[in-house]
């Protein structure tokens, strides 16, 4: 019994749950019915129902974010690649049909994120600098499609995507369910979950080993892509609008946070899909927290600082290593 | 060969693609519009570029040791709240733009020191530092603040002429004195050699005992300062402190370091070549204005693609360096199995 909890102390999924625990109790004790669940109309609503919803962006963003920092890499484009594809989609809806148009906004997220991944694999450019190239154009494109103004989209069965229900719960959940089902599967039961720890921890012995880094790294950055695509669907299909300047605005740091809070390291090798899951469940719910409390909005920011230099600092050894150390020192000194 | 002439080789290859770049952008916007050549517009493009300049070359230092700093924008609209807010508190002026300073350097250092003493990443720190700058701006205000105060109207009227009528503005003066130092500090000191050395090889550094320490921490300090020192420029250029000033100026001040040719990778550039890399930046900004029906975003998609095209030039660069390692390595007959091959590839 004890060994188990040591173990799951342990485990790198331990702290962010923690902290998320204790954000959740906070809430219970400063929010009455914080956890009280209605139902209207046939819909559930409650405070945990919107944290979820309103998760999904930046979950599927973050979970895409995982593979690439899984490999090494990063990808600050998301944000812009969020701004296109909803850009694109509210504008191809004024001419196609919904599936069409949907389909359209998905394969130019697959295009972005292959763009990248060429930059990255057969360039061999820096990731951060590759994606940096798409993230300054990205939003000069989506402006381009939009025209410099804010697309309103009028369109029920687009608007069902983001703000629709479906027995019960808003129709959103289950696509960032799903997002995770697939990835999930991709990591335990193919393959690439394997090549891609390979290649993060080490990329030439995987090499050797016959792995090919080119094709897993292309792959791993268009999954990017194609999720800031399903973000962007979700974000302009429940504010029914596409605004090239501020969708998706600094998103790409809330994703990369949800993955390094989760556990995931910035150097590549292992990467905990659970552990996102829990990170952006953490910031989405910080958010809320501070909207619910009163607490004036503004200082959202300053706290998401605060938290996520605490959270690299444990996952820090050397910091570990200063807590440790001076009790260590006193023991010796007591002896 | 003679040894006194200045040969166009990889290090300095990319400052004189930019240098080419800017005459060539110059010639066309003169060609094209009538007016464009004259001595004010390019002064121009000096005083509205000013902070920019100021903040691209502070991050220039980060850059060449390796890291990054995402926090300076933010912070540019920090000091700018700073400053507007302790003014209209009738506090004086030349301790406000002193305050504002050493916030900038104490700022800078906090990040370095977090960055060097628990390891942690140079994009997290200064991401985190980003947040933290622009949230106390909303705490602040989350209004904009005009500046009433004489003394800062007069430092924004305050002329340098540099050539009959045409003059740089204070903050334009500032800047470019503020770029001569650095390339002093980066040519000619000790403090100058280490950054060179770190951002080469920081395992090496550390063995040749370099203090990488001290180095990491002033560097990570100096960006603080200069992004203080171009926020109180950008002050006096807008007399007015917003939070929401220079939103993603630090993507421009990373763009304005890759078309310099300070390499991403570390080690290798030139301070003048930030410089270079704003006056590019902002020449195109100018024939889009003075073009009149391009908009806006045009300039992003402009300066993305140039940034596409200098990152491929670095790229190049690197290749080719790897591939003289490999034979001088098989030249000093440590390979010399792999010679005759080596030097076929190149």
């Amino acid at each position: 019994m004890r060994q188990a909890f040591n173990s799951f102390m342990q485990a790198k999924i331990f702290w962010p749950l923690m902290a998320l625990v204790l954000l959740l109790l906070i809430n219970v004790m400063i929010i009455p019915g914080f956890f009280h669940i209605t139902v209207k109309n046939g819909h559930l609503f409650g405070s945990l129902i919107d944290i979820l919803n309103r998760v999904i962006p930046l979950l599927v963003i973050a979970i895409g974010m995982t593979l690439v920092i899984a490999k090494e890499g990063i990808d600050i484009s998301v944000g812009s690649v969020l701004a296109i594809t909803a850009a694109a989609a509210a504008s191809l809806l004024h001419t196609t049909s919904v599936p069409i148009a949907i389909l359209l906004a998905l394969v130019i997220g697959l295009i972005c994120g292959l763009w990248n991944g060429i930059l990255i694999a057969y360039f061999e450019i820096q990731p951060m600098i590759a994606t940096l190239i798409l993230m300054t154009v990205g939003r000069g494109i989506a402006q381009l499609i939009t025209g410099g103004q804010i697309l309103t989209i009028n369109n029920e069965a687009y608007g069902y995507v983001g703000k629709g229900f479906l027995l019960g719960l808003p129709f959103a959940i289950y696509i960032g369910a799903a997002v995770f089902c697939i990835t999930l599967f991709l990591k335990k039961k193919t393959a690439l979950g394997l090549f891609l720890e390979a290649i993060g921890s080490n990329m030439a012995s995987s090499k050797f080993a016959g792995v090919q880094p080119k094709k897993i790294i292309l792959l791993v950055y268009m999954i990017s892509g194609i999720c800031a695509a399903i973000a962007g669907i979700l974000v302009s299909s429940n504010v029914s609008s596409a605004d090239a300047n501020n969708a998706g605005l600094w998103i790409e740091l809330d994703a990369i946070l949800a993955v390094v809070i989760g556990g995931t390291s910035m150097r590549g090798g292992r990467f905990y899909l659970v552990g996102t899951i829990i990170g952006a469940l953490f910031i989405q719910t910080l958010s809320t927290t501070i909207y619910s409390t009163g607490i004036s909005p503004e200082i959202t920011m300053v706290i998401k600082a605060i938290v996520v230099i605490s959270v690299c600092l444990m996952q820090s050894e050397e910091f570990r290593k200063l807590v440790t150390q001076p009790t260590l020192k006193k023991k010796v000194s007591e002896a | 060969m003679n040894q006194s002439r200045i040969r166009i080789n990889e290090n300095n290859i990319i400052i004189v693609a930019t240098l080419l770049l800017i005459v060539v952008l110059y010639g066309y916007g003169s060609i094209s519009f009538t007016g464009f050549f004259s001595m004010q517009v390019f002064l121009n493009l000096f005083i509205d570029n000013a902070y920019l300049i100021i903040v691209a070359t502070g991050m220039a230092f980060v850059i060449i040791t390796g890291g990054i700093d995402l926090s300076v924008a933010s912070f540019v609209a920090f000091i700018s709240m700073v400053a507007a807010s302790l003014l209209q508190h009738g506090i004086n002026a030349y301790l406000v733009i002193l305050m504002t300073l050493v916030i900038g350097l104490l700022f800078g250092a906090g990040q370095g020191y977090l960055i060097y003493r628990f390891q942690l990443h140079p994009w997290i720190v200064t991401l985190a530092g980003m947040f933290f700058a622009r949230g106390l701006c909303y705490l602040i205000s989350t209004e904009s603040i005009e500046i009433t105060d004489n003394m800062f109207i007069a430092l924004s009227d305050f002329k340098v002429y540099v050539w009959g009528e045409n003059y740089l503005s204070l903050g334009a003066a500032i800047s470019l004195i503020f770029v001569v130092i650095a390339m002093y500090f980066s040519k000619y000191t000790r403090f100058g050699r280490n950054v060179y050395a770190i951002g080469g090889n920081v395992n090496s550094a550390k063995l040749m005992g370099l203090p990488v320490k001290k180095t990491t921490i002033m560097v990570y300090t100096l960006s603080g300062f200069s992004s203080a020192l171009g926020g109180f420029v950008f002050t006096i250029y807008m007399q007015s402190g917003y939070a929401l000033h220079v939103m993603g100026m630090e993507m421009d001040a990373i763009a304005a370091c890759v078309i310099g040719g300070i390499l991403l990778t570390g080690g290798i550039g030139y301070l003048i070549g930030p410089t270079l890399g704003v006056l590019s930046m902002g020449i195109i900004q100018t024939i889009i204005m003075f073009q009149g029906t391009l908009s806006s975003w045009w300039t992003k998609i402009a300066v993305g693609f140039l940034l596409f095209l200098f990152i491929l030039l670095q790229r190049l660069i690197v290749i080719k360096r790897g591939k003289k390692k490999v034979q001088s390595l098989s030249e000093s007959s440590i390979l010399p199995e792999k010679k005759g091959r080596h030097v076929t590839i190149s």
